[in-house]
C-alpha cells in the first residue's frame, strides 16, 4: 500500500469566507472534484454553483520538495440559482458533476452542470494585451474620425496574467429530472447527459437538440421502481457506455444496435444473498457510482456497504468485492431514519487501475490494492494532519475492548463524510472533498 | 389550542420511533404479557416492522410534498414499503385488513406511490368508513354492550388533551393504516395552517379508536394470529406518553381484557 504523506498543507477555502475551523456556509461544500487529463488542473464544483480550479506549480530546484503543490488558478460562478415558472420550482446552482476535454490548445474545456443545465466553459489565459488601435482609444471607446490623422499598427504588450473563464456553450431543457452524471465520450465531439429516467446523447457544438437514448420512464409513474443513478462513457470505444441502477444492477448498451438502447447489451447483476437479506437490502444495493477502469477491462460500482469491481466478460458476479464500511451493517434502520442511508458516495481508481478509493463517514476515505488485497483508512482533517507528516492509518472498533487509537463505532461522526474524491492520473496524488475542506494528499517523497 | 395541538401530534410522532422506550415501557408490564401469554408476544421484530413502515411512510409523505422531490430516494422507500406490505400480506398481518374491510382495493392502493403522494383527507376517510362499517357488523350481538360499556368507562373521565394523546396511543394496527394516513392528514393540516379540528372531532375519533380497540381485541379472540400482532403493535402506540399515563392505559387494556376474558 503506498503511504500518503499530508505533503500539501492545502486546505481549501472558498474566497470570503473566515479562516476558522467549522465556520462555513451551505453554499461552500464542495459536490464535486476532478482532475484534467493531465492531472496539471484540479477542479471542484460547489453548492453554491461555483467552480474553483487549481493548477500544479512547476518544480522549482531551490524548494525540491514543494514539488508540485497546487494553487489556485481560476474561480468563477459557473451556475446561478434559477426559477422554474411554469413549475413553480426553484433550480438549484449546486455543480452536481464536472468533466475536463483533453487539451486541443492552449485553452482548457470544462463541462459542469447542476440539476437541469449542462454548460461548456472555456478557461484560456492571458499576458499580453493589443494597444495602439487606430479607431478607438484605450478604454475601447470610439474616436472621433476627424480626430485621426496618422495610421499606427496596434502592438500587443505584455500584461499581468490573467485567467478568463467563459461559458462557450449551454445546453439547456433536456432534462426534465434532476442530472447526476455527464461524461465525454472518446469521440470527442460527443457526450451524454444522464438524469434519473433518461440519458441524452449530444454534440458540443449543438446546443438546441440531443438525442435521447435511454429512457425508462415508464407510461404509468406509479409504476416506477428503478431509477437510473450514475452513467458513464467507455474510456476508449465510443459506441459503449455504461449505467447503474437503484436496484443494484449495470446495463453495458452499445449505440450502433439502436438509436434508443432499450435492450442492454451486458446486464451486470449479482445474485442477492439470502443470509444477509432485509428490508434495507434493496437500498443499500442500489448503485451510487459507476467508473470504467482506465484500461476499459473493468467496471467499479459504489453502493452503500462495499465498492465491486466487475470484469465486462462475466455478468452474474463482480470478480472483486470490498468491504467499505461493514461495521454499518447494524445501524440501516438507524442511518435510514437519518437519511444518511441514501447518500451518494463516490470512487475512484489510480492511474493504474490497482487501487481503488471511496469515501467514508467521520472524514475517513478508503483504500484497496488489488493486487495485495490490502487496505486502509485515512483521515481527512485539519486536526490530525501537520503539513508533510505521513497520514497514520485509522481503525473502527467493532464490539470488544477498543484499543488507544481506534474508534469506536458510536462515535462516528455521520454529518462529516467524504462523498467526493479525485486520484491523480498518473501519479500517486489524491483530492479528498470533506465537507467545504479540500484535501491533497502525495505519497511520500523520500 | 390549534397550534398546540400541532405541536403535540409532530412530538408524539417523533417519540413514536423511539424504540427503546416501547421495550421499557412494555416490559415494565409483565402482568400484562402475563394476561396476554396464550398469544405468543413476539414484539421486537413485527414493532420493528411496524415502525419502519411509519418511518417510510412520513418519509413518502414528506418527500410528495415537495415539487421536484430526490427521485431515487422516493423510489427506494417506495419499494420498501412495497416490501413491507409483502412480507405483511404473507404473514397475515396485511390480509387481516384486507379482509376485514370491504375495500381490498382500496388497501391495495395505498402503497402504490399515487396515494401516498397526496395527503388528501377524502382518500383516508374513505378507506376509513368501510373499515369501522365492518367491525361493527362483527361485534354485533353479545360484546356490543360491552363495548359501550368500555367506551363510556374509557372517554368520560379524560380531558381533551389526554383524549387526543389516546386516541394516538389505542389506536391499533388495523386501522393503524387508515388513523396513520389521518394522523398524517393531521400533521400537514397544521402545516399548512389550515383549520385545526374541533373538541368535538377529537371526541368522536376517541370514540372510534377505542371502539376499534374493542373489536381488535374481539377479534383476537376469534382469531389468534390476529390478535397477536394486535397486541405486538400495542405497546408502540402506548409508548408515546409518559410512564404513569401508558400505566393507567395497560390497566384500562387489562380491565378490557377481564372483561373480554369474562364473557
Amino acid at each position: 500500500m503506498k503511504c500518503f504523506s499530508r505533503y500539501l498543507p492545502y486546505i481549501f477555502r472558498p474566497p470570503n469566507t473566515i479562516l476558522s475551523c467549522s465556520c462555513h456556509t451551505e453554499a461552500d461544500i464542495i459536490s464535486t472534484v476532478e482532475f484534467n487529463h493531465t492531472g496539471e488542473l484540479l477542479a471542484t464544483g460547489d453548492k453554491g454553483g461555483r467552480v474553483v480550479i487549481f493548477q500544479r506549480e512547476q518544480e522549482s530546484k531551490n524548494q525540491p520538495h514543494r514539488r508540485g503543490e497546487y494553487n489556485v488558478y481560476s474561480t468563477f460562478q459557473s451556475h446561478e440559482p434559477e426559477f422554474d415558472y411554469l413549475k413553480s420550482l426553484e433550480i438549484e446552482e449546486k455543480i452536481n458533476k464536472i468533466r475536463w476535454l483533453p487539451q486541443q490548445n492552449a485553452a482548457y474545456f470544462l463541462l459542469s452542470t447542476n440539476d437541469k443545465t449542462v454548460k461548456l466553459w472555456k478557461v484560456s489565459e492571458r499576458d499580453k494585451r493589443p494597444e495602439g488601435y487606430n479607431l478607438k482609444d484605450e478604454d475601447g471607446r470610439l474616436r472621433d474620425p476627424s480626430m485621426i490623422t496618422m495610421l499606427r499598427v496596434p502592438v500587443l504588450r505584455p500584461m499581468d496574467l490573467m485567467v478568463e473563464a467563459t461559458p462557450r456553450r449551454v445546453f439547456a431543457n433536456a432534462h426534465t429530472y434532476h442530472i447526476n452524471s455527464i461524461s465525454v465520450n472518446s469521440d470527442y465531439e460527443t457526450y451524454m447527459s444522464a438524469d434519473d429516467l433518461r440519458i441524452n446523447l449530444w454534440n458540443f457544438e449543438i446546443t438546441n437538440q440531443s438525442f435521447n437514448i435511454v429512457d425508462i420512464k415508464p407510461a404509468n409513474m406509479e409504476e416506477l421502481t428503478e431509477v437510473i443513478t450514475a452513467a458513464e462513457f467507455h474510456p476508449h470505444h465510443c459506441n459503449t457506455f455504461v449505467y447503474s441502477s437503484s436496484k443494484g444492477t449495470i446495463r453495458l448498451c452499445d449505440m450502433r444496435a439502436s438509436a434508443l438502447c432499450d435492450r442492454h447489451s451486458k446486464f451486470f447483476e449479482e445474485p442477492e444473498d439470502p443470509s444477509n437479506r432485509s428490508f434495507f437490502s434493496e437500498i443499500i444495493s442500489s448503485i451510487s457510482d459507476v467508473k470504467f477502469s482506465h484500461s476499459g477491462r473493468y467496471i467499479m460500482t459504489r453502493d452503500y456497504l462495499t465498492v465491486k469491481v466487475w470484469d465486462l466478460n462475466m455478468e452474474n458476479r463482480p470478480i472483486e468485492t470490498y468491504q467499505v464500511h461493514d461495521y454499518l451493517r447494524s445501524k440501516l434502520c438507524s442511518l435510514y431514519e437519518n437519511d444518511c442511508i441514501f447518500d451518494k458516495f463516490e470512487c475512484v481508481w489510480n492511474g493504474s487501475d490497482s487501487v481503488i478509493m471511496t469515501g467514508s463517514y467521520n472524514n475517513f476515505f478508503r483504500m484497496f490494492d488489488r493486487n495485495t488485497k490490502r487496505d486502509v483508512t485515512l483521515e481527512a482533517s485539519r486536526e490530525n494532519s501537520k503539513p508533510r507528516a505521513i497520514l497514520k492509518p485509522r481503525k473502527v472498533c467493532v464490539g470488544g475492548k477498543r484499543r488507544k487509537d481506534e474508534i469506536s463505532v458510536d462515535s462516528l461522526d455521520f454529518s462529516k463524510k467524504i462523498l467526493h474524491t479525485a486520484w491523480h492520473p498518473s501519479e500517486n496524488i489524491i483530492a479528498v472533498a470533506a465537507t467545504n475542506n479540500l484535501y491533497i494528499f502525495q505519497d511520500k517523497v523520500n | 389550542m390549534g397550534e398546540e395541538e400541532g405541536l403535540h401530534q409532530t412530538q408524539l410522532l417523533d417519540t413514536m420511533f423511539v424504540r427503546g422506550l416501547k421495550r421499557k415501557c412494555f416490559d415494565g408490564e409483565e402482568d400484562i404479557e402475563g394476561t396476554l401469554a396464550g398469544f405468543k408476544v413476539i414484539p421486537s421484530y413485527n414493532l420493528q416492522r411496524q415502525s419502519l413502515l411509519d418511518m417510510s411512510l412520513v418519509k413518502l409523505q414528506l418527500c410528495h410534498m415537495l415539487v421536484e422531490p430526490n427521485l431515487c430516494r422516493s423510489v427506494l422507500i417506495a419499494n420498501t414499503v412495497r416490501q413491507i406490505q409483502e412480507e405483511m400480506t404473507q404473514d397475515g398481518t396485511w390480509q387481516m385488513i384486507n379482509t376485514q374491510s370491504a375495500g381490498q382495493t382500496s388497501l391495495d392502493r395505498l402503497v402504490s406511490t399515487d396515494i401516498l403522494c397526496r395527503s388528501s383527507k377524502e382518500q383516508a376517510e374513505g378507506k376509513l368508513v368501510p373499515v369501522y362499517s365492518t367491525f361493527t357488523k362483527d361485534c354485533e350481538g353479545t360484546q356490543s354492550q360491552d363495548n359501550s360499556e368500555i367506551m363510556s368507562t374509557v372517554t368520560s373521565p379524560q380531558v381533551p388533551r389526554n383524549l387526543q394523546s389516546n386516541m394516538w396511543e389505542m389506536e391499533n394496527p388495523q386501522e393503524n393504516r387508515g388513523n396513520f394516513q389521518k394522523s398524517l392528514d393531521q400533521i400537514f393540516e397544521t402545516l399548512e395552517n389550515k383549520s385545526p379540528n374541533t373538541v368535538e372531532d377529537l371526541f368522536s375519533e376517541v370514540d372510534n379508536s377505542y371502539y376499534d380497540l374493542d373489536t381488535v381485541l374481539t377479534g383476537m379472540m376469534s382469531n389468534t394470529k390476529m390478535g397477536h400482532c394486535d397486541l405486538e403493535t400495542f405497546p408502540s402506540q402506548t409508548s408515546a406518553n409518559s410512564n404513569s399515563n401508558c400505566k393507567s392505559d395497560l390497566n384500562e387494556l387489562d380491565h378490557i381484557v377481564e372483561i373480554l376474558v369474562e364473557s
